[in-house]
């Protein structure tokens, strides 16, 4: 292994400017001549918007411009696109409404764009926006899962008959039908899976740049895709074409999801500006975050477990209503289907699992992906009606488990809900877990918790989770409207550094290091030598960017693709230099070497050679070395693991306290050990947060009553011990890096053993069940529920 | 309404501007004198993205009008070390990036300004001790734990 | 935001003139409770009158029993003062449960107590321990300071210059914060004093308000079984999505209980 080769905890290279506050956020970003938008948001959830005078706003200083949806109409600007078209059990086509940038006629949610404010000040923009008058004229509001589907209920979309986007299905019905005729037990359970809010830290922002002289028009965004922007705007909504649009997405402060899809404020500023010859700059107050960017989870289910005797798993059945908000984002309809349903078979051996989901449209944000999308909700489900069934059968939760796992000899294994899982390893991991986490001595930890009047309590999950969505051409026979390749460009300078040019973007995960250690690895030189450049439409040929932890995965692999090719033609040069055959041509820690030899010439000489090619073989070789690579994956990776969670129950006030975490992990190779753990520890902090305080929650005029840091509960520092993190090992088998991807794994595994932990807990003294977030309160009120009947039941033994 | 003069000593150097009453520090450092390491991740006062030091403690710039930095020192994250080539980073910079203390970034800032000043109070803070300070600043990618890391490393290498 | 004056004034005589003759006249003390709502346009003052630059309105000093702290005085200063530390700790240890640090280096005492703000921490601490505030004119029992949901007995112009905190015997503070603002869902100060036990709670209800039955109860016996039973009505409580009023009645039991054990 090399200083800065794959498996080096290299620190990062990023580092520097982000400490000297010499990060290039979006926001920092002012162009010459720039003017400032301010959204006009609908303060109701639901109503006709009657008219519109922006007069007064117009007439206020500095304002230049205030634009509506039917001057985006005139203009004939699409609508957003959703990226996947999901067709119900009847065959029919989803509904997908169109989501017009601006909204002419009717307001959906809280929040939703209504009007624009152009002026030549952020504050003038402000306050004239509150001089725009309209006319709501208020309708029925739906605001939850349970309230769409009521038979009778108002409609969101008149054309949308019981608000049903659409009610898909996965697996073999018949066959689940048969399974749970033949069980010995049927567990059954209700879980809600909460709606969160992904809060990256940076607000959105956006500045659309038009310039007259060339007529090209730069789009700067707060963007984990910049290419898909690129593609869905300029095509789909704008009608820009690639050559005349350049989208950058620079230094981006986190996304989790929330950054992916194509908001409605990128196209008014790009529009606005192609208006008025001039830049228009957008940024979110985080009070508009809260009621714009895309929310996550919102799903409620009814799982059921079949088992035999033995506590075989015979069969799953599932159905799920989603929340997709009141519009279709750009991934809403892959999520809860495509995302979720498939992960059903979880990391065991169900033979027939069946689920359906029906996704409804309702008078919330639009609903998207966020760290996990659909995993989360599919690991939530299952790791909660395993515990539930081992506590009913009394088996063992962890022999249970190890009863049913996929055993390492049946890779591939094919699961009934579509997916082929190339490999995995779930005993190591799970004995990896016991052994970190003490699970042995929990019984000591509990009876001295007893001693200082706390409920403790140990949950465990064991889950699987799918990365990098592929390949292309099966995900465009299930809908998928876009590829889901990388590409990759690795230039070699004539002294031998190199600048990587990737489709994939870094908002925090460190490919700028990661990156470069592959080349410093692949190529044998120094980390220093690299440079990796990302989130830019005019640098990088295309790409599909970052989400789904596929960028190692998938843009890792383009990158060594590239490298491949650079090496296939040094070794050439190298053959000519040292005047050998190319065959006969090792490559080798930065040397190309004839085999068996000492005759050998060092991959900087090699780049010389090739910008200076005096001794080249001209006739065969094109002088310049320099790659690209498109990578288009054969299959999901499927990282797994175990996490056990360990919390403390205060049973006077209900509060929890989350006292140890383990993680133990297979997330495949790992290039960086230091970024991979700082991955697993913020996906962790996350999944706890939504087990245990995060929480989106709208009154019933649809009001969000979670609207800033007041009252959605961020977790902090003093909410979380140390986590105990580590990791098993077995290569992806079908990516030339072994990589699977770890982004998500946190935030996939870990609530479940949370709420396991808390139900391990509280079961003691009678509670039978918890929903997320489990706060304090909600905590309380359940042990003072099940005080009545949970006399002469040992308290916390 | 008037602008009124201001004199502040910022990053090191004596500084005298015109600024609205009603302008917050914030806006001042990145707006007008282009000081875009600090940021603004929300608008209740609570994320501490931009937290720099004033007088020598650390405080939300979002929560405090410019005039009232009048005759103080200001330090924001550009001038916690110089910026030139082999420039060396503050001690609490040089542990965030030793500990893997940052993954965007964007937090990163206030979160090593108010770690800065906890240890000038508290030299060598203990654990519970950082993570009660850091009640004020929220990251949303590392869950802490680096973060407290690098804070305990740094606040034994001093300030 | 809208624009306003500023005022710098360097005595207290000098910031009443600048609030006298203000349109909508503001006093300015840390900021950390103004300026938000300033933000949000909720305040919109024409004049600012900043108390940062009077001398009169700073320090601490302890004098006969008890400790008179400066209304200009920092959280972090509170927290910090060994002269606090030495006669009430759970005074120290409240200023340093404010917020968070940065609000803690900002935030002054008359800057919470003229706010009253009912999830205040500070507003426990004055009518728990029996404290008496000082004005421009006149001082202020604690008691008839507190008078409603952002309100108190100060008149337009008044400006709070000092409280004045008697020493106790011995005396607690127990928080329960609200885990996204870290406000007080409940705080309760339990004091022994010279004047008898006080029992004082923020945070569950509109403004702070002491609990007689738990006072002589724990007059008759201090500790933290004496307040077995006791139940808080839930009536006149806050019930809101952050904790219902049943909660909050719970929690100033627990909370209660709490501080009287931490006395012991």
């Amino acid at each position: 292994m090399s200083a800065t080769g794959i498996g080096a905890s290299v620190k990062r290279v990023e580092d520097h400017r982000f400490l000297i506050g010499r990060g290039r956020y979006t926001d920092d970003i002012n162009r010459p001549g720039q003017l400032f938008a301010v959204i006009v948001r609908s303060p109701v959830a639901h109503a006709r918007i009657a008219a519109i005078d922006a007069g007064e706003a117009l007439a206020a200083p500095g304002v230049v411009a205030v634009y509506t949806g039917a001057d985006m109409a005139a203009d004939e600007v699409g609508g957003l696109p959703c990226s996947w078209l999901v067709y119900s059990k009847d065959g029919s086509e989803m509904k997908e409404p169109v989501h017009p940038p601006l909204v002419p006629d009717r307001a959906r949610h809280v929040g939703d764009q209504v009007a624009v404010v152009i002026a030549e000040t952020r504050a003038q923009a402000k306050a004239a926006a509150g001089l725009v008058d309209v006319d709501y004229q208020e309708l029925p509001v739906l605001v939850t899962c349970g309230d769409a589907i009521t038979d009778g209920a108002p409609l969101v979309w008149d054309d949308v008959p019981g608000n049903t986007c659409f009610d898909w299905e996965i697996g073999d019905k018949a066959a689940t039908d048969a399974a749970f005729a033949r069980a010995d037990h049927v567990v059954r359970l209700d879980v809600v899976n909460n709606r969160l809010i992904p809060n990256a830290m940076e607000p959105r922002c956006a500045i659309g740049d038009y310039d007259p002289g060339s007529d090209l028009t730069t789009l700067y965004t707060t963007s984990q895709n910049p290419h898909v922007i690129r593609l869905l705007m300029g095509n789909f909504v704008l009608g820009i074409p690639e050559s005349k649009l350049r989208v950058v997405a620079p230094d981006v402060g986190g996304g989790f999801g929330s950054k992916i899809f194509h908001y409605a404020e990128e196209a008014i500023v790009t529009w606005a500006s192609r208006k008025l010859g001039r830049p228009v700059k957008w940024t979110a107050e985080r009070s508009e975050s809260f009621m714009s960017d895309a929310h996550g989870r919102d799903h409620v289910s009814h799982a059921e477990l079949a088992l035999d005797k033995e506590g075989t798993f015979l069969g799953l059945r599932v159905s799920t209503v989603a929340n997709v908000g009141a519009y279709l984002s750009t991934f809403g309809a892959a999520v809860p289907t495509y995302l979720y349903g498939t992960l059903l078979s979880g990391c065991y051996r169900t033979p027939a699992i069946y689920c359906e989901v029906r996704a409804v449209f309702t008078n919330t944000v639009p609903v998207d992906a966020y760290r996990g999308a659909g995993r989360p909700e599919a690991a939530y489900l299952i790791e909660r009606i395993v515990d539930e069934a081992a506590r009913e059968l009394g088996i063992d939760r962890v022999e249970l488990r190890r009863r049913n796992f996929i055993p390492v000899d049946a890779f591939p294994y094919q699961t009934p809900v579509a997916l082929e899982y190339d490999t995995g390893n779930y005993d190591a991991t799970l004995d990896r877990a016991l052994e970190a986490s003490d699970w042995q001595g929990f019984a000591v930890r509990r009876q001295q918790a007893v001693g200082r009047g706390m409920l403790r309590g140990i949950g465990i999950s064991t889950y699987v989770e799918a990365c990098g969505l592929a390949p292309s051409n099966v995900a465009g026979q299930l809908g998928a409207r876009a590829g889901l390749y990388e590409s990759a460009i690795v230039r070699v300078h004539p002294t031998g550094s190199v600048t990587v040019f990737t489709g994939s973007h870094s908002h925090g995960q460190g490919h700028e290091t990661t990156f470069a250690q592959i080349v410093s690895d692949r190529l044998g030189i120094d980390i220093e030598q690299v440079e990796v450049v990302h989130g830019d439409t005019e640098k990088i040929p295309f790409g599909m960017g970052t989400y789904g932890s596929r960028s190692l995965a998938v843009g890792g692999s383009a990158v060594v693709k590239a490298l491949d090719k650079i090496v296939e033609k040094g070794r050439k040069i190298a053959a000519h230099t040292l005047e050998a055959s190319a065959e006969d041509i090792e490559f080798a820690d930065g040397e190309f070497r004839v085999a068996g030899t000492d005759r050998a010439t060092a991959f900087a000489d090699v780049a010389f050679s090739a910008y200076v090619p005096h001794d080249y073989p001209l006739e065969e070789l094109e002088p310049g070395l320099e790659a690209s690579a498109f990578y288009d994956p054969k299959n999901f990776t499927f990282p797994a693991g175990c996490h056990v969670c360990e919390v403390e129950i205060d049973p006077e006030t209900g509060v929890v306290r989350v006292v140890a975490v383990t993680a133990s992990d297979d997330v495949g190779i790992v290039i960086n050990p230091m970024i991979v753990d700082g991955q697993i520890h913020g996906g962790l902090a996350q999944g706890i947060g939504q087990a245990l305080y995060e929480s989106c929650v709208y009154d019933e005029s649809g009001q969000l009553l979670t609207g800033s840091y007041l009252n959605y509960c961020m977790p902090r520092a003093a909410d979380f011990p140390f986590f105990n993190v580590g990791n098993h090992v077995t290569p992806c088998t079908h990516n030339p890096l072994g990589a699977k991807g770890v982004g998500e794994v946190g935030s996939i595994g870990v609530p479940p053993a949370v709420i396991n932990a808390v139900l391990d807990a509280l079961v003691p003294v009678g509670v039978t069940g918890i929903e997320m977030p489990a706060t304090s309160e909600k905590v309380w009120r359940a042990i003072c529920d099940a005080k009545g009947d949970a006399k002469g039941r040992a308290v916390a033994s | 309404m008037p602008t009124i003069a201001l004199t502040l000593t910022l990053n090191g150097k004596q500084v005298s501007a015109e600024v609205e009453p009603n302008t917050l520090l914030v806006d001042f450092l990145r707006e007008g004198r282009g000081l875009t390491g600090t940021h603004v991740g929300c608008d209740t006062s609570q994320c501490g993205a931009c937290v720099v030091l004033a007088g020598g403690r650390s405080v939300k710039s979002c929560t405090m009008f410019a005039f009232e930095t009048e005759g103080l020192e200001v330090v924001t994250i550009e001038g916690l070390a110089p910026a030139v080539v082999g420039g060396e980073l503050h001690p609490m910079q040089a542990a965030f990036r030793e500990h893997h203390g940052l993954q965007c970034g964007f937090c990163t800032p206030g979160m090593v300004l108010s770690a800065v000043d906890l240890v000038r109070r508290h030299p060598n803070p203990d654990e519970a001790q950082v993570r009660h300070w850091l009640e004020g600043n929220i990251c949303r990618c590392t869950g802490y734990h680096n973060i407290v890391k690098a804070v305990q490393a740094g606040g034994g290498g001093g300030s | 935001m809208q624009p306003f004056q500023i005022h710098r004034p360097s005595s207290v005589a000098e910031a009443l003139a600048a609030l006298r003759g203000a349109g909508e006249g503001k006093l300015l003390a840390g900021g950390q409770s103004l300026i938000p709502v300033m933000k949000l346009d909720l305040a919109e003052p024409t004049d600012l009158v900043s108390l940062a630059g009077i001398d009169a309105l700073r320090g601490i000093r302890s004098e006969g029993g008890r400790v008179v702290i400066g209304a200009a005085v920092s959280h972090a200063e509170v927290e910090a003062s060994p002269d606090v530390a030495a006669a009430i700790p759970a005074l120290a240890r409240l200023a340093g449960a404010i917020g968070d640090a940065q609000v803690r280096n900002r935030g002054t005492l008359g800057g919470s107590v003229a706010h009253a703000d009912p999830a205040a921490d500070y507003p426990a601490a004055l009518v728990g321990l029996g404290a008496t505030v000082v004005t421009d004119r006149r001082e202020i029992g604690a008691d008839s300071f507190f008078t409603g949901l952002f309100e108190t007995a100060l008149v337009e112009d008044e400006i709070v210059t000092a409280v004045s905190f008697p020493v106790p015997e011995r005396a607690a503070y127990a928080k329960f914060p609200n885990p996204a603002s870290k406000f007080a869902i409940v705080g309760v100060m339990v004091a022994a004093t010279g004047q008898g036990v006080r029992v004082a709670v923020t945070g569950a209800g509109p403004s702070v308000f002491r609990v007689a039955e738990m006072e002589s109860a724990l007059a008759d016996g201090f500790r933290p079984e004496a307040l077995d039973g006791i139940a808080v009505s839930s009536d006149e409580l806050f019930g809101d999505g952050d904790a219902s009023a049943e909660y909050r009645a719970h929690l100033v039991g627990v909370m209660a209980r709490r501080a009287v054990a931490e006395c012991a």
